[in-house]
């Protein structure tokens, strides 16, 4: 039986005479960020963007700039992928092929036909979505378990296809061409400075996305669908629909996401930007961090990623996966001890 | 002129037919009591009206709209609601959640859709439990639940499968009270109910089924004299040889409420 007193339950409702904020509620079950009922949490974004802000000026070393660099990058692909698989329950572990789309297409429009990389970026949106279409479609007949082989059956299909079509570069991948720094070429080689911020800029998008999903009809939509797609459909919710949408802005950030790599590593190939790997890390990140919060995904991935870094330099390069070994016993203790994910600690 | 019309219907299962050749209609404002033990094809019948089943014969028409071959989510909007026998509410979604993300079919913003919902949780008396779960609800608040997110859709016919099953005695008076506040608010309703008293006192007219074709269809005064549907219950020794049964309704009652 429920009991009104629930934590949780707590946050359902806005407080009386809090009338400022234009949302009904905090969006509940697993959705709900625990800062905005508390007050605190616009002192505590302001704090961490300001911090985010600063970081490269305060901290100089290239390799701790592109640690979290790479925090961003993955914490943005996380949240793209929490969109669908989060909100909206498709658990997709194919989510490297739209990565691989916005980095492909930006970088053979750059070096087939010399377009400039942000057109490149913004060009590998709408094809990153038409091919999520294609997919989505006939693979969200799937349900569950069956859904998730099924995009990763089509992951490794697109990557055996990378592999063999020369157009692109095949096993080869791509070499984009050095050039003098500028932001209209997207290169910055004397002060990294810029993609730093192009990183931060690509996150903090995708987090307003999410939050304005949360608080829309988009978002409960989602979570019915979630909870039960037949239900949903019993209270006219064209579910079918609703997972394209979801699965349209997800690969549409993923793909964003993938020409930033691209741009940044000046490389790509078959195997850094189409692997399984990478569908499952994305997957990982945001469920060590909570599937379906705004947050978990940044705060597994502000986690993890520099986690296999430390364990990496700490215990790797010896051959005996020591690194590798610890790296997963910490993501066991995490699925054993706090199968929510680590957000939901601070639900206690 | 019939609200929603049912015309032959057949549905096969492999080589169990559960509908077969089923036709009965509802008139505007009628509440139809649907029955016939486990089995009769009920739900199947629920489930082929509202899209979840295709037939492989018939048509169900309501309003001038062919039903068969529309999606769930295309019916409901036409304007039928309905509740599940095995209830489905949305787990983890909070008691006002789950009616608002119905309410939000004709209001897409979410405090205007709030407000709607929580008029009708006060109808099924559930607004004291607004922001539970909805899987820490009772039976009977699941099924109230149910009830008020089909009615947040705001449909013309509803569809409630199984009101009383499952629900302690104690809770049964209030369920009835609301399906009679519901007739008043100008819905038609079509109740599938093993509870024979139950059915028997909300119902203008009752549709009986048995191994999926319809047995009985007429005022319940006249429906529980019928040797057919006292044999599809109790077997042929219950039924006298004149073809009255011993005493009117009385086995049938006791068959009711051994399933209730």
């Amino acid at each position: 039986m429920a009991t009104v007193d629930e934590p949780r339950a707590e946050s359902r409702e806005p407080r009386r005479g809090e009338a400022s904020s234009h949302i009904p509620m905090a969006t509940g079950g697993v959705a709900a960020p625990p800062p905005a009922r508390t007050g605190w949490g616009p002192i505590l974004l302001a704090t961490l963007l300001v911090a985010a802000l600063a970081f490269p000026w305060v901290f100089r070393l290239p390799y701790h700039r592109d640690l979290v660099i790479r925090v961003f990058l993955y914490a943005m692909l996380a949240q793209a992928w929490n969109i669908l698989a989060g909100y909206c329950g498709q658990i997709s572990l194919g989510h490297a092929v739209f990565f691989g789309t916005g980095a492909y297409t930006s970088a053979v429009l750059q070096t087939t036909w010399g377009w400039n990389p942000w057109l490149g970026l913004l060009a590998g949106v709408p094809v990153a979505v038409a091919i999520s279409q294609v997919i989505g479609y006939p693979c969200f007949r799937l349900r569950g378990h069956y859904f998730a082989i099924a995009t990763i059956a089509i992951g490794e299909i697109v990557q055996t296809l990378a592999i063999n079509w020369e157009f692109i570069g095949g096993a080869r991948g791509l070499t984009l061409p050095f050039q003098k720094d500028s932001l209209p070429a997207f290169q910055f080689h004397t002060s990294k400075y810029p993609y730093y911020y192009v990183a931060l800029v690509l996150l903090v998008l995708c987090l307003l996305v999410s939050w304005r999903i949360e608080r829309t009809r988009l978002g409960y939509y989602f979570r019915a669908i979630r909870e039960d797609p037949e239900a949903a459909q019993s209270v006219g919710i064209p579910v079918t629909r609703y997972k394209l949408i979801a699965m349209a802005i997800s690969a549409a950030f993923v793909s964003a996401g993938g020409s930033f790599y691209a741009q940044y590593v000046l490389y790509l190939d078959p195997d850094s930007v189409l692997p399984l790997s990478l569908s499952i890390l994305i997957c990982l990140l945001a469920v060590v961090g909570g599937v379906g919060t705004l947050w978990g995904p940044l705060v597994g991935a502000a986690l993890l990623i520099p986690l296999s870094e430390f364990t990496r330099i700490q215990f790797g390069g010896t051959g005996r996966a020591v690194d590798l070994l610890i790296y997963g016993g910490l993501l066991t203790s995490v699925a054993v001890f706090q199968p929510a994910g680590l957000v939901g600690l601070l639900r206690r | 002129m019939a609200l929603l019309e049912i015309q032959g219907i057949t549905k096969r299962f492999g080589g169990l037919v559960a509908n077969h050749d089923i036709s009965f209609a509802v008139r505007p404002g009628e509440i139809v009591g649907l029955i016939g033990p486990n089995g009769a094809g009920k739900s199947t019948l629920f489930d082929v009206i509202t899209g979840y089943h295709r037939p492989e014969a018939g048509e169900v028409r309501f309003d001038d709209h062919r039903l068969v071959g529309r999606r769930p989510d295309q019916v409901n909007r036409l304007g039928i609601g309905r509740t599940f026998q095995k209830l489905r509410p949305f787990h983890a979604m909070t008691v006002l959640e789950n009616v608002m993300v119905a309410a939000m079919q004709h209001q897409a913003d979410p405090w205007a859709a709030r407000r709607e919902a929580l008029r009708y949780l006060e109808f099924v008396e559930l607004a004291d439990k607004r922001d539970s779960f909805a899987r820490d609800l009772s039976t009977g608040q699941r099924k109230r639940l149910e009830l008020a997110r089909a009615m947040a859709t705001r449909p013309r016919l509803l569809l409630l499968d199984e009101v009383t099953g499952g629900v302690d005695q104690r809770t049964i008076p209030t369920l009835l009270q609301l399906i009679g506040r519901l007739r008043e608010q100008g819905l038609t309703l079509v109740v599938i109910e093993h509870n024979m008293r139950v059915i028997m006192s909300i119902s203008d007219r009752i549709v009986a089924l048995h191994l999926g074709e319809v047995i009985a269809d007429g005022p319940p005064s006249e429906v529980v004299k019928q040797r057919r549907l006292i044999e599809a219950y109790l077997g042929d020794a219950f039924v006298v040889p004149s073809g009255e049964p011993r005493a009117s309704g009385e086995g049938l009652r006791g068959a009711g409420e051994g399933r209730a």
